[in-house]
């Protein structure tokens, strides 16, 4: 047990002591009946390398998306972490810190959490940024709700092109509650929920490049929001797209929510990812979650300090803006970094990089004769294939190819979408790797 | 410019940047990164592609991002400084009560970095996945073991996510019982305020129940607040005071009897893991925050993973997904069927906390969590011995768990606060414990040595703290009220920090743009 420091002897002494005759007597308040009368069917403790070989063999049953053509991205993407993002996320004063609960002995953890909220709010065009949420679909959710407090109204519409589990999140986050609409599947880019939107209508929720890589043009759907005093929330799951695109701020949104794991943070099979929330500076007292803030000492040093926790559970207890208690701290710190490390000019390059070798693979895949649905696309793009999806994405793993999402694991009770499949290219991707695949797809279809 | 009048340095360049020289020694103040980044800088070689605007359907950016960006030797001294300006539990003792601040073993790192785990995606064919999927089934049969319960969900992203899954799943088995009118939600007062935020968030009212003389809950208070109007009680246990609730099997039954649901909050079951199973105590639901019983590390704040433990009872109405057995094959199933109440988060949870938490629980083994526990509960008893005849124990007598509370009585007329008493602690190389939590105690200071300190530390910390009670009883209150000096920064102005919110860096030139 090498993780215990006492011995013993040190245990008697502490014994001593406090005056009891053993550790039992420290549980007297157990009801005796439920006290250690179990043997669980568990290990008892192991060396670290029997450890480490048990793991080790668990870990290489799974294929990794490093081992193959890979192009399977629908919220979660793989990119290229630069080895000083591990390296410094490592370091035990930032890897072993808690929450900065006291600010003089937690500047690193303050300044970069404010670092990040600049750097959010620039990349998405918000005023404020927050200090990061669970996930993309929570940080969706969350904002929904924010929204019907602002508004104080209830009727929220889903677009078609929203991730499926972020609405499936929604859903759940909003379950017994009036108002909530989620319009049908759109993954021609077609369907559009400005005709919906009335003067009880809180929020429209829509995203882009969507679960169907279309790019969305909100700035329509942000005037005719606003003419009847209705929210924007705008949801971008691909953040590197904004190296490329228009920031949402820039089209209207006022609350923009993003999935920020493509910046830092491995796939790591869904999580822990980290969750990105801005907002127009007029509604930050609705916002969810922690904020960091400028401040000074008492010498009138600069410093940093979480703040405006009266919105907050621990202050205000039944009547707090939402019950999340924490932020993702150390995805966020690796987001920054990697962020940092890019700068404009790397994330510019950085996303187009991105496109064109999406572009490479759309044009593989239409000159291989399969149907493209996109007009539009950052990295990721739809496929109509003559048969149903599932069982060719099955065949080909079977051959080392990540083939992409066929649409049906999602949409499971929709027989229009059964045919589609959604792949994602990212800088990682090769010229070889779409050859394999595209080949293996003829090859399937054939 | 307004600030400057304030004595804060907005100008960027020339000072901040003289102070992160040698001058400083080994606590140079960091410029902000936008103050020493570059937009024409990046720490990362991309060739510079051409792309054409034929297929952004119109919205390529135009405006500037105003991003600054590092080179790799910049990027890492910067974060290197920031890092050092941060306390951390591989720097010195953590007592924070509640928060359980134990050593994080590397092995979990360094398991959680294996390509089969880290470069897997959430959406790639079960098939390919099936090592993934044995974590989590391990873990899960790990997590059941150690409770006695049905079954487990995973997939809540931390503490409070989990008091929702709990809470949902039974509002769900309420409503599935034709019981929805029940809307009251018993919490007691010195619960996590993440408790009644988490009933208020699904629509129920809440009633609070006073703690008793001895710190815990009694089962006749409970009895007296039970109705047919009430859905759960809410309690944890070990509670908040560092107590183990004595009651809680009666307390169990009273809430089954009348119908309703115990959820417990399982934030510190860190001291009973391996020795009481909370299922032999009658709890239908418990989140188990794998941050601080398993060891994975908090990294500043997050993030943290919260799975849910259910009864029998419970189990049907657990969220998706969950992961079901065929043969050797293990399915992740995905889709609400029967009585599920739907999915908390897209994917399936947090896959590098489960691997952790895994690694962590194989290393201790069964025999190594139960000693891990008795030693949490051991060192807390052993600074209450150490301390209790200088600081005022407001429930004295019995033996506590992992945590031991005191209160600020001590400090009455000497000028200390108990504010003051914890940034004084700062300067002697300690991070403070918890301080006004929970709210039942005046001025609280809850202490979680937890397992991993030593006899030594432990002697250490207590003599600390003798020295710091006793000088402040003999009127050295300076002390106290101007500490901490030996920190990076002196005490922070937390009130203009929320009066006049600056939650971005901007230039100074906005700022001069501001002022005029």
């Amino acid at each position: 047990m090498r993780y215990l420091p006492h011995s013993a002897a040190d245990r008697q002494h502490m014994l001593a002591t406090i005056g009891a005759s053993s550790i039992d007597d420290l549980f007297a308040a157990v009801p005796k009946s439920v006290l250690g009368t179990f043997s669980p069917d568990l290990p008892d403790h192991q060396p670290e390398f029997a450890v480490e070989a048990h793991m080790r063999a668990l870990a290489n049953r799974n294929h990794a998306a490093g081992d193959g053509p890979f192009f399977v991205g629908a919220g979660a993407y793989r990119h290229h972490v630069p080895a000083t993002v591990d390296h410094l996320i490592q370091r035990s004063e930032w890897l072993t810190a808690y929450t900065p609960y006291q600010p003089e002995i937690s500047q690193g953890t303050l300044q970069m959490l404010f670092e990040f909220q600049t750097q959010v709010a620039h990349l998405t065009g918000m005023d404020v940024a927050n200090a990061s949420m669970y996930d993309g679909s929570t940080a969706t959710a969350e904002a929904v709700l924010m929204a019907r407090r602002i508004t104080r109204k209830n009727k929220v519409f889903l677009s078609g092109g929203l991730h499926p589990q972020y609405r499936d999140t929604v859903v759940t986050y909003l379950s017994g509650e009036e108002g909530l609409e989620c319009l049908s599947p759109s993954p021609e880019g077609q369907g559009d929920i400005i005709d919906h939107i009335d003067d009880d209508t809180a929020a429209i929720v829509i995203q882009t490049p969507d679960f169907y890589g279309h790019i969305r043009n909100v700035s329509k759907l942000a005037e005719a929001a606003h003419a009847k005093g209705a929210l924007l929330i705008v949801v971008v799951t691909e953040i590197v797209s904004l190296g490329l695109l228009e920031a949402p701020g820039a089209l209207g949104a006022d609350i923009v929510v993003a999935e920020g794991q493509s910046l830092g943070n491995p796939l790591t099979f869904g999580g822990p990812y980290v969750g990105l929330l801005a907002c127009r500076e007029k509604f930050v007292r609705q916002m969810p979650g922690r904020l960091c803030g400028e401040t000074v000492d008492a010498d009138g040093q600069r410093g940093f300090v979480l703040t405006l926790s009266t919105r907050e559970q621990h202050i205000r207890r039944e009547k707090a803006t939402s019950n999340i208690c924490t932020n993702s701290g150390l995805c966020a710190l690796a987001f920054s970094i990697h962020l940092s490390l890019l700068g404009e000019k790397g994330l510019t390059r950085l996303a187009k990089l991105n496109h064109s070798r999406a572009i490479a693979l759309a044009d593989a895949l239409a000159g291989a004769g399969l149907e493209v649905l996109n007009e539009s696309f950052f990295n990721e793009m739809t496929v109509r294939l003559p048969v149903p999806a599932a069982p060719v994405v099955e065949a080909l793993a079977a051959n080392g190819i990540l083939a992409g999402l066929p649409v049906s694991r999602l949409e499971p009770d929709k027989p229009e979408v059964e045919n589609l499949l959604i792949l994602a290219a990212t800088e990682l991707t090769t010229d070889a790797d779409i050859a394999a695949l595209v080949d293996a797809l003829k090859g399937e279809l054939a | 410019m307004s600030m400057n009048t304030q004595g804060r340095p907005t100008a960027p360049a020339a000072d901040n940047l003289a102070a992160s020289g040698g001058a400083s020694a080994l606590l140079p103040a960091e410029p902000l990164l936008f103050e020493i980044g570059d937009r024409d800088h990046s720490g990362v070689d991309l060739p510079d592609v051409e792309v054409s605007d034929d297929r952004l359907g119109g919205l390529r950016r135009k405006s500037e991002l105003d991003l600054p960006g590092l080179t790799e030797p910049e990027a890492m001294r910067h974060y290197v400084r920031l890092s050092r300006r941060n306390y951390s539990i591989d720097s010195g003792m953590y007592p924070l009560g509640s928060c359980t601040m134990k050593h994080n073993p590397r092995l979990n790192e360094k398991m959680a970095r294996l390509p089969g785990f880290a470069d897997v995606h959430p959406l790639q064919p079960t098939s390919t996945v099936q090592g993934a999927l044995a974590v989590m089934s391990e873990l899960s049969h790990w997590l059941m073991e150690l409770t006695n319960t049905a079954a487990v969900s995973l997939s809540p992203k931390a503490g409070a996510h989990g008091e929702l899954c709990g809470m949902m799943a039974i509002k769900a088995a309420h409503e599935a019982k034709g019981q929805g009118h029940r809307k009251v939600v018993l919490v007691p007062e010195s619960a996590h305020g993440t408790n009644p935020a988490t009933a208020a968030f699904l629509g129920y009212s809440v009633k609070s129940i006073d703690a008793n003389e001895n710190g815990t809950v009694d089962v006749e208070a409970v009895k007296a607040a039970l109705s047919d109007d009430v859905a759960a009680i809410m309690l944890t246990n070990p509670n908040t005071c560092g107590l183990f609730e004595s009651q809680i099997i009666e307390i169990a039954q009273a809430v089954h009897e009348a119908g309703a649901y115990f959820y417990c909050d399982g934030a510190n079951f860190n001291a009973i893991m391996g020795v009481v199973r909370p299922g032999d105590l009658g709890i239908d639901a418990m989140h188990i925050n794998l941050h601080k019983t398993f060891s994975t590390p908090h990294g500043g704040g997050g993030p943290g993973a919260g799975p849910v433990v259910l009864s029998e009872a419970l189990a049907p109405f657990a969220p998706v997904p969950f992961l079901r057995k065929d043969g050797e094959t293990i399915e992740l199933v995905e889709h609400v069927q029967g009585d599920a109440f739907g999915r908390l988060t897209a994917f399936h949870g947090q896959m590098g906390m489960y691997v952790r938490a895994l690694t962590y629980m194989l290393s201790h083994g069964a025999d190594g969590l139960a000693q891990a526990a008795r030693d949490a509960v051991l060192n807390a008893n052993y600074l209450k011995a150490r301390l209790q005849d200088l600081f005022s124990a407001p429930f004295n007598g019995q033996p506590v768990m992992h945590e031991v509370l005191f209160d600020d009585e001590f400090l009455k007329g000497t000028g200390v606060s108990t504010l003051d008493f914890a940034k004084a602690m700062i300067d002697e190389g300690f991070h403070p414990m918890t301080m006004y939590f929970p709210l039942v105690v005046h001025g609280a200071m809850l202490i979680e040595p937890t397992e991993s300190e030593s006899l030594q530390t432990l002697d250490t910390f207590a003599a600390t703290m003798r020295e710091l009670a006793e000088d402040a009883r003999n009127g050295n209150a300076a002390r106290f009220t101007s500490a901490p000096t030996r920190a990076p920064l002196r005490r922070l102005d937390e009130t203009r920090a929320a009066r006049q919110p600056r939650l971005k860096w901007s230039a100074p030139a906005d700022d001069r743009q501001a002022a005029e």
